[in-house]
């Protein structure tokens, strides 16, 4: 529902966005990844018609972004950075406005911003003014106003930004609910989002993709994927650590020192192998007083430290 | 059509959503009255007309008018509702024509308020009401004017202080063009067919014109061109800062 083809956006010199495609279809949850200033929000600007790209095209529902614009936006509900709203209006008012301006009249514009109150808890607060009201709230507005008009395709920058963990939670079984009937892509910097509630994640770098695939697929590229991770009294960790690293499977062990005495190491497999079966059958041998022994998914940060770049190292590219 | 109406309702609620309409109504009038009852001795003309009255209003235009239309844009640019308000879907026209007669009708409600001078001058004497009627046409065309090219300059930036500083210098350009300091710099040199253009978009001698108490079509079309000359710009510069 979502097609972007070779999309470009250049600033001056500056080169925000370069040549991405990408294509999302309903019941995808699309978690837009990449560190500050990688073209993250420059691309939904663009996939929304805010922004008009240097080169390149988006097609929503079928409708040419740049070409249909009106048709293209009635398609989506767009969360901008930072959810801006009219501060001096109140919950109540402002989505009222942006159902007209959808198109809804009388009843049923009440009947739309009802279900979306529903939806995002803003019943409390639907006659203060927005710009009394707290970060959670104001996201929330935000989110509210995206999927009043119940859109097939959902574009949201950072929907959870600032929110306390339970309104976070909140937040993402509403993205969840919606999913299947939908084409959803969100921006974020948490990446234990992607993991909660992204189908398929997208890790761009300098204004082009670096990584594309499903959360698992990612963290199968983290060093941590399937390895054990345990814990055992300071007396054992030398024989432990001696004898995990026989193991066939295992290609190196690390240990991070504790001050309670005890240790904790990690042992990482070689390509492929999966350690936990290995290491728990030694450690049931050996008796050791194990107090943890799990075995680790892997980690998205270490995904995306390896694959993107900082902002000093691009800084002094551009120099 | 559909979605300028929300956007006119949406706009116009928001001058009254803050104290701006009610210090702004309450500075106009009280300005009006200064500038006729002191600057323009109104009861010291012995007339029973508002001519004391209209003839300062391009000069209050000239100040109040800018702040009125510096945040029409510039503020959505700055909060980011910019970005909210170009992603919905609605033509850019109307968002722009609906914000602007929203600013032009409030506008209008200020000049509305200042009715009891009309009161005064039909209860002291009989003053030619269907001139009055005209003068105050025009002095809301002329308001409309000053609007439109605020409008389209508040769009160029998003700082309010430079949109009203720039609005207040090109309406001063608009309002003088025809006074004798500006055509006598070009009458010396310039060919006939420039000095009298020049001295044709004075916003004063059109509403001069009109105060005589005789709409003509020139005057309004004068008017009415400009403002869609300048919304037509406002649109223009929206679409280009699209492209970055």
């Amino acid at each position: 529902m979502i097609e972007i083809d070779g999309l470009t956006k250049r600033f001056g010199q500056m080169t925000a966005v370069a040549d991405l495609s990408l294509s999302v279809g309903k019941g995808e949850v699309l978690g837009f990844l990449g560190p500050n200033g990688a073209g993250k929000s420059t691309t939904m600007k663009m996939v929304t018609g805010y922004l008009a790209p240097t080169a390149g095209r988006v097609s929503i529902c079928g409708h040419d972004v740049e070409t249909d614009p009106i048709a293209a936006q009635a398609n989506i509900g767009y969360l901008p950075e930072g959810a801006p709203a009219y501060g001096d209006m109140t919950p109540r008012q402002f989505l009222r406005f942006i159902a007209e301006i959808r198109g809804f009249r009388g009843d049923a514009a009440d009947q739309a911003v009802a279900k979306s109150v529903a939806k995002t808890e803003l019943a409390g607060v639907l006659d203060q003014p927005i710009e009394t009201l707290s970060k959670g709230f104001k996201r929330r507005v935000g989110v509210a106003q995206a999927i009043l008009h119940d859109p097939p395709v959902l574009i949201m920058d950072e929907p959870t930004d600032g929110l306390d963990p339970n309104q976070k939670f909140a937040v993402r079984s509403l993205i969840k609910a919606m999913a299947p009937s939908k084409a959803i892509i969100i921006s974020t910097h948490l990446l234990e989002e992607v993991d909660a509630i992204c189908t398929r994640a997208v890790i761009i770098d300098r204004g082009g993709i670096v990584a594309d695939g499903t959360p698992a697929e990612l963290l199968a590229r983290s060093r941590h994927h399937n390895a054990v991770t345990l814990t055992l009294p300071a007396a054992q960790a030398a024989d432990a650590q001696a004898k995990i690293k026989t193991l066939s499977t295992v290609a190196n062990v690390e240990q991070q020192g504790r001050d309670d005495g005890f240790v904790q190491m990690t042992a990482f497999p070689k390509s492929g192998a999966l350690l936990i079966e290995d290491v728990s059958a030694l450690a049931a041998r050996e008796k050791w007083d194990l107090r943890e022994l799990y075995a680790e998914a892997g980690r998205l940060d270490e995904v995306f430290r390896a694959i993107t770049t900082t902002d000093t190292q691009r800084a002094k590219a551009v120099a | 059509m559909n979605q300028l109406w929300p956007i006119f309702k949406r706009e116009f609620a928001a001058y009254f959503a803050t104290p701006l309409a009610y210090v702004f109504i309450v500075i106009f009038l009280f300005a009006m009255g200064v500038f006729t009852f002191y600057v323009g001795r109104f009861y010291d003309t012995g007339n029973a007309d508002l001519g004391v009255f209209f003839t300062y209003h391009p000069w209050l235009y000239l100040f109040l008018v800018p702040a009125l239309s510096m945040r029409l844009w510039a503020e959505e640019r700055r909060t980011g509702t910019m970005e909210l308000l170009l992603t919905l879907p609605t033509p850019l026209w109307a968002t722009v024509v609906g914000k602007y007669l929203a600013a032009w009708a409030f506008t209008g409600l200020a000049l509305a308020l200042t009715c009891p001078i009309w009161i005064t001058v039909n209860y002291l004497g009989n003053p030619d009401n269907g001139v009055i009627l005209a003068s105050y046409v025009g002095s809301f065309l002329m308001a409309g004017g000053y609007l439109a090219i605020g409008a389209c300059l508040s769009a160029t930036t998003g700082n309010q202080v430079i949109a009203f500083v720039v609005t207040v210098v090109v309406c001063f350009l608009f309002t003088i063009s025809g006074a004798p300091m500006v055509i006598d710099l070009f009458r010396g040199w310039a060919p006939y067919a420039l000095v009298s253009a020049i001295s044709s978009f004075s916003f004063i001698s059109h509403f001069n014109a009109i105060q005589a108490g005789v709409i003509d079509l020139r005057d309004l079309i004068f008017f009415v061109s400009l403002i869609a000359l300048f919304l037509t710009a406002n649109v223009v510069i929206i679409d280009l800062k699209k492209t970055g």
